[in-house]
């Protein structure tokens, strides 16, 4: 089912595009825009995952390891951005600062609604890591930012380049924002595909396109992970002195007010300008409230399935790495990259044809998202069994219990935070979702997202206001329970 | 610890899946009708919830833009639910058209319009339009001195002076139309002369709009109705811009519509049928003219609301209109002379 969903929108590519034959293929590929296009993403996507490592790592470091002041309120501050749909957040950059485009402007709003892929695991990683080891370099007379490169970088590295693979993936996929922010990208291709000449081949071959730069950025993900992932060793778990900050702790300061204002407070000071000035302000509460509803319901059985998909995925992927589960592993990634009209067409292609009592239903719905969306909740999972010594596994099954019965009654136990972790990740990722929930929602079922986009697309900014500000607390509070379980899960 | 465990994980998995064991809904089928509409609900919502009236049938809605809808009816073929389907733009009835997916509409309903606003063969009819305009600052320029058609946009007095919003599909509908007016020579030409003129870009037309209000520009090339949402949303005191219309036969007085067709081989073809006739009905010409300032596109009805002049005296160029979508070209030819 997993590999199912994993391949779906492949072979939906696959169909489209050779629908056209070779000669259309290579047409298509071999055309100076469409290098160009790529070339520009593939840079946008660099640049954005390379300003996502440096603020991830320094964020999560100065919220777990130093006596910032403030740190706790400041680690979850830090977080919330994941809340925030990127496409609002562009929206609202461009209501402030009309001239903001190209590719600065991308590059900005961009990193900062995604730093926290990066930082949400770093943080994790470092309140896991042994302090030991650290005192040892120290005592052994490195200095301290010399013990950071030497042993805590690559302690965290694997965390660290799983954030950025997600980060660049969200980017190459992304549309919504780039086209606001008028930068040229590869997306940009497909949708003039689909929006200018109702052509879907081009698309389609496009599409491929995409897919193969996901797998190939995946693959180099997984090679920069490689040796660090074995080598981290896990000792007693305690908590490290922090490391005092000395008269660096004013510029820190500064430096994380600066980030919570740009990627929380612009958002937040646009929304609540829209609710004053606009005209079509006034909240219908009973459209309010059915959105709200519709969000959480598609949403939260979008998680449920995803999560259910992930968890045996995650831990083949965990015990038993094999060829099965690395190919399951590495398409599931090809969902990820994907713009949301793909995977919404792929899902219409089949779903009428296969499953059409399903069709325009919600449980075919948490399906694409469980195509989109795989790969968080597969991480999460993969990470969480990881980290779960296997030695208890080891007592059970000496103990009589079946492999099954093992991995139900102590695996998942002891991965359960990091399961829960993932699962609001997911469930935050669903809300925001826009393109494929609107192929495939019933019909007359409104969410957060559906309201908020037909608003704006008839610039009732004052009307979108109240299902912006909803949609950023339904997604900000599993974005705070991630937070919390990703502190206890460091404590255990 | 472990057990604390097990019971979230629990409470967690029948929190998500109670609710939605209860949840579900009823197939929609031959006893409903099905309208796709690439139509926002914010403008037209208030008209289809009158429609199951006028045909006689519960009436399910379904809303998206009109392009992504277009792929997907596209996508589901001869198994679709869809049985009308009501387009923010004639491009994309045209490529739906193209690929026989919607069936010829009886001669009494395509009759209802001017014959330049329906398809050549029938399938599709135009149910409201809208008109290219130019907006400007009352302050800065004179009646006198306005624009009178295309070419006069390109005077040097205009320089820096002029807003677009180069990304917004009426930007590109109108460059297409300034394309088959005056063909591919013709329309990069005057597209190089207008970027030369130093033209300021805009997310979109409210923003060119904005600029006008602001007195930052003088004149902003938009479609009418975006002015005419903006008095409603601020008053007509809080807009100080004006709209000028350009007539004859020139790009600047382009006109381009929304429409309906009928998709072939739907199973309530009749309700359909009713439908699209609701939709040229002089209630739904006049829901057009008074909610959302469009243009009625049959003869004889006029806003009681806005203050818009006759689409018979908006003299529009004589153009296919299902040719005017955002063409692969026009993106092209506009990349080429740097307007993006």
């Amino acid at each position: 089912m997993a590999a199912v969903a994993a391949l779906l929108p492949l072979g939906y590519l696959v169909v489209r595009a050779w629908e056209g034959g070779g000669d259309t293929v290579w047409r298509v590929l071999w055309q100076e825009r469409t290098l160009a296009l790529a070339a520009r993403s593939i840079g946008l996507a660099a640049a954005v995952a390379l300003a996502c490592l440096v603020l991830g790592v320094l964020g999560a470091w100065l919220v777990v390891r130093s006596d910032l002041p403030g740190r706790r309120v400041a680690g979850t501050l830090l977080v919330l951005p994941l809340a925030v749909p990127s496409y609002v957040a562009a929206f609202t950059w461009i209501a402030q600062w009309p001239s903001l485009s190209g590719f600065g402007g991308a590059f900005l709003v961009l990193t900062l609604v995604l730093f926290p892929y990066v930082l949400l695991p770093v943080a994790a990683a470092l309140r896991s890591a042994d302090p030991a080891l650290e005192e040892v370099a120290r005592s052994l007379g490195k200095s301290a930012p010399r013990t950071f490169m030497l042993v805590t970088l690559r302690h965290i590295r694997p965390a660290a380049t799983a954030g950025a693979l997600l980060v660049a993936l969200y980017v190459l996929s992304d549309f919504g924002s780039v086209s606001l922010l008028r930068f040229d990208a590869f997306t940009m291709g497909i949708y003039t595909s689909y929006q200018g000449t109702f052509d879907r081949t081009p698309a389609a071959i496009l599409g491929c396109v995409l897919v193969a730069l996901a797998l190939v950025l995946t693959a180099g993900e997984r090679r920069a992970r490689g040796a660090a992932a074995v080598a981290s060793a896990r000792g007693a778990a305690r908590a490290s002195a922090p490391v005092p900050l000395g008269k660096a702790r004013i510029p820190a300061l500064l430096g994380v007010v600066v980030l919570v204002v740009l990627s929380l407070g612009v958002p937040v000071y646009s929304l609540a300008r829209w609710l004053l000035v606009g005209r079509s302000a006034g909240v219908d509460v009973p459209d309010l409230l059915a959105a709200t509803w519709g969000t959480v319901t598609v949403s939260g059985l979008g998680t449920a399935l995803t999560v259910v998909l992930a968890i045996p995925v995650g831990i083949l992927a965990a015990r038993y790495p094999g060829r099965l589960a690395r190919g399951v592993e590495l398409g599931s990634f090809a969902g990820h990259a994907l713009p949301g009209i793909t995977v919404g067409l792929a899902l219409v292609f089949f779903g009428i044809r296969v499953a059409p009592e399903l069709y325009q239903r919600t449980p075919m719905l948490a399906f694409a998202y469980a195509v989109l969306f795989l790969p968080l909740a597969v991480g999460a999972v993969r990470t969480a069994v990881t980290n779960a010594p296997p030695v208890l596994e080891e007592v059970s099954r000496s103990l009589g219990k079946g492999r099954l019965a093992t991995q139900l009654l102590v695996t998942m136990p002891l991965a359960a935070p990091g399961v829960l972790a993932g699962a609001a990740l997911v469930f935050l990722t669903c809300a925001k979702e826009l393109p494929a929930t609107l192929m495939l929602r019933p019909t007359g079922t409104d969410t957060l997202a559906t309201e908020l986009w037909s608003s704006t697309e008839i610039a009732a900014f004052a009307a979108a206001a109240p299902y912006a500000a909803v949609l950023l607390i339904v997604a900000a509070v599993p974005a705070v329970l991630l937070d919390q379980f990703l502190r206890r899960g460091g404590r255990q | 610890m472990l057990f604390r465990h097990r019971v979230r994980v629990g409470a967690l998995v029948a929190a998500l899946v109670l609710p939605l064991a209860a949840c579900g809904g009823d197939q929609a089928g031959a006893d409903s009708l099905v309208i796709y509409s690439g139509r926002n609900e914010g403008l037209v919502g208030g008209l289809l919830d009158q429609l199951e009236d006028a045909v006689g049938m519960p009436v399910e809605v379904r809303y998206g833009g009109s392009a992504e809808m277009a792929a997907q009816l596209l996508e589901e073929g001869e198994s679709t639910q869809a049985d009308v389907f009501f387009s923010q733009d004639a491009g994309a009835l045209g490529a739906l058209s193209q690929a026989g997916r919607l069936a010829a509409l009886p001669a009494d309903v395509l009759d209802l319009v001017p014959e330049k606003y329906r398809a050549h063969d029938g399938t599709w009819v135009a149910t409201s339009a809208r008109a290219r305009v130019v907006a400007y600052d009352p302050a800065q320029v004179a009646e006198a001195d306005l624009p009178a058609n295309a070419d006069d946009v390109l005077d040097p007095k205009w320089r820096g002076k002029i807003g677009f919003a180069p990304t917004n599909a009426s930007w590109q509908s109108f460059v297409t139309g300034l394309r088959v007016l005056r063909g591919d020579d013709g329309a990069r030409e005057w597209l190089t002369a207008f970027a030369a003129n130093d033209p300021q870009s805009y997310k979109n037309n409210g923003a060119v709009l904005d600029a006008i209000d602001s007195g930052q520009i003088s004149l902003g090339l938009v479609n009418h109705y975006y002015w005419y949402e903006r008095v409603a949303e601020r008053g007509r005191d809080a807009v100080t811009t004006q709209l000028h219309f350009v007539s004859g036969n020139d790009p600047l007085a382009l006109v381009n519509v929304a429409g309906a067709g009928v998709l072939a081989g739907n199973d309530s073809s009749d309700a359909a049928v009713s439908a699209v006739r609701f939709l040229l009905s002089e209630q739904a010409q006049r829901y057009y003219a008074d909610t959302t300032a469009e243009y009625p596109v049959t003869p004889g009805v006029t806003s009681t609301e806005h203050d818009l002049p006759a689409l018979s005296d908006v003299q529009s160029p004589d153009i296919d209109l299902s040719q005017l979508a955002s063409l692969q070209e026009t993106l092209a030819m506009l990349q080429e002379v740097g307007l993006t």
